[in-house]
């Protein structure tokens, strides 16, 4: 299936080279410009980042590979990210994990039937001093008790 | 107590509010002098690096080259992935232009035209904070060309924000750069150093966050005011992060030289449960961990951590009580560190893999007390043998929890296990040096 940046994503992506005296620095952001459109990084995205900041389509395969923020497959609307890292774990993380994990029936980069949710162990996400701690998508959720995690996941459940 | 850093004024994150508080006068100041002058202060007031290594900033400045038609270029490592570390994001959050004030001033004085700040791709929000701060100078004159207009200077710069995508290796300078330069984050070999040959083979300064937040402060004030404070070989105060099991965890920006029990006893409101400390991590999860019978009259600052026998990193303490299972945390740390090497170096990229393996197998209840030297062997095979530090970072943690902590350890594993020859040999060998003796 063919991709294609939106007019507007392509703007997006041209500020960002403007910030760099080359163009290549921008495939992180347009990667994520790229992402944000498709859902996810797939072969095609990649070819069209390398079009447009003019790289080699293996460069930006590189650069996709080494980061993990960037995800090669679809991830769930809610993309559950749980640090189990010693500051979080210390406080509970795994128990929060292993809640997570039980309540959503999913394990490790797997994503529920409904496509609503995936899930992801990560490590430290600097939040140490309010751990234990999990993502979603792109909000912090610190403090969690066991009672704050069931009360946010069924508000996202019921959330369209 | 003074506040450098982070000092306690509301909404000290609205531009208003900085400029009525004495923002910019620092640049005013700065832009009027020599930029040696600046420099020379800098060096003189004991700044040193916030982001672990604790060098001399004064000092990393006056290495760029000052004839080259090159552009030179200024990074703010804002990549803070270390585990147990979590004070640049209150900068951003709380106190973001002062860090712009000082990325201006340091921008001047290394003569750089463009500074970066490379902040890590999960903290989205506080990335757009900083921009929402960065536009707001924009808008105001305070960066870009009309700088000219507003300062009355020939001088002016840009400063951008890049952001990372999940990688905490990108913290390491060399590596922060190519993941800059839109490549696989990969540490550089050493030397050519950043100053020299930096970004898009460009002279290059890169300073963590908190050591540029401490430079307005230090041109208005004086590095005479500066140096006085706290320790006088480590001046300054350091946003400590404290973690793990405390009352109070959190951001405590305080003098250096605080002791390490005031923090965790006073400002930390001490171990939940008047539990005992177990043991304590002083600098973020890649330093040397001190037992809890070490911390006693401990000051938190890089020579007495040193002379204690770790090191202070980053400022992220992190408190384990006497419950924790040190097998678990130290299986974990070794996991982080696997899952972060990048791969670059064999020693890094197969021993941390060993580390995580050998300790899996001891907290499954299988290990042997071979295992235990066979921990600090490979420990001792990663440490120095790399590009990067990240391969100390993987070593150190192992090699001085095992060590300090031998006992517990011991009881978690069965007895020794006659193994093969050859592998009993390797389990014996703790550097390379003892064979190339035998040789002789």
């Amino acid at each position: 299936m063919q991709f294609k940046f939106t007019q507007e994503n392509l703007e997006r992506i041209n500020n960002e080279i403007k910030k760099y005296p080359v163009k290549q620095p921008a495939v992180m952001a347009a990667l994520y410009v790229g992402q944000e459109q498709n859902g996810y990084i797939s072969q095609e995205v990649i070819k069209e980042v390398a079009e447009v900041l003019e790289m080699h389509s293996h460069d930006v395969m590189g650069v996709v590979s080494f980061y993990t923020m960037y995800h090669q497959k679809p991830m769930g609307k809610n993309h559950i990210q749980v640090c189990t890292n010693v500051s979080c774990m210390l406080r509970g993380g795994y128990e929060i994990w292993n809640q997570v994990k039980d309540k959503l029936g999913i394990d490790n980069w797997e994503i529920t039937t409904d496509q609503k949710f995936s899930l992801e162990e990560v490590e430290c996400m600097g939040s140490c001093g309010t751990a234990p701690m999990f993502a979603v998508n792109e909000d912090f959720y610190e403090n969690l008790t066991k009672e704050k995690v069931e009360e946010i996941i069924e508000s996202l459940k019921n959330a369209n | 107590m003074e506040k450098i850093v982070l000092p306690e004024i509301k909404d000290l994150h609205i531009l208003d509010v900085y400029i009525k508080n004495g923002g910019f006068e620092a640049a005013k100041k700065a832009f009027s002098q020599s930029t040696d002058d600046i420099i020379d202060q800098v060096k003189k007031s004991g700044l040193r690096g916030r982001g672990g290594a604790a060098f001399s900033a004064g000092l990393k400045w006056s290495f760029m080259p000052k004839a080259t038609d090159k552009p030179k270029y200024l990074c703010i490592n804002g990549d803070e992935s270390e585990p147990g570390s979590f004070k640049d994001r209150q900068v951003f959050e709380f106190n973001p232009h002062q860090l712009i004030e000082g990325t201006l001033i340091t921008c001047y004085a290394i003569g750089a035209k463009t500074a970066y700040i490379y902040i890590r791709g999960e903290y989205h929000k506080w990335i757009k904070l900083m921009q929402k701060a960065l536009d707001d100078e924009y808008a105001a004159g305070f960066i870009g060309e009309k700088m000219k207009e507003k300062f009355g200077t020939e001088f002016y710069c840009d400063i951008y924000i890049h952001k990372g995508a999940g990688a905490y290796i990108c913290g390491e300078e060399s590596s922060l750069m190519n993941s800059l330069e839109g490549k696989r984050g990969y540490p550089r070999v050493k030397p050519p150093f950043p100053a020299q040959n930096g970004l898009w083979g460009c002279p290059t300064t890169i300073n963590n966050v908190e050591t540029i937040a401490n430079v307005p402060p230090i041109i208005s004030k004086g590095w005479e005011w500066f140096s006085k404070i706290g320790e006088p070989k480590h001046p300054g105060t350091l946003l400590f992060g404290i973690s793990g099991h405390v009352n109070k965890p959190g951001v405590y920006e305080l003098p250096t030289g605080t002791l390490l029990t005031d923090l965790i006893y006073n400002y930390a409101g001490g171990v939940p449960g008047n539990k005992k400390i177990l043991c304590v991590i002083p600098g973020g999860s890649s330093m040397p961990p001190l037992r809890g019978d070490q911390i006693e009259g401990v000051k938190m600052d890089a020579e007495s951590l040193k002379a204690a026998g770790s090191a202070i990193g980053t400022g992220g303490v992190m408190v384990m009580d006497e419950d924790t299972d040190l097998v678990k945390v130290l299986a974990r740390i070794a996991h982080f560190y696997h899952h972060e090497s990048c791969g670059q170096c064999t020693p890094c990229r197969e021993g941390t893999g060993w580390l995580e393996k050998i300790l899996k197998r001891i907290l499954a209840g299988k290990g042997s007390s071979n295992d235990l030297d066979l921990l600090i062997t490979v420990a001792n095979q990663i440490e120095g043998n790399t590009i990067c530090a990240l391969g100390e970072a993987a070593a150190w943690p192992v090699k001085f929890m095992v060590d300090r902590f031998r006992d517990y350890f011991e009881q978690r594993v069965g007895k020794e296990i006659n193994l093969p020859v050859a592998n009993k040999v390797h389990s014996m060998r703790h550097t390379a040096t003892p064979l190339a003796e035998i040789k002789n």
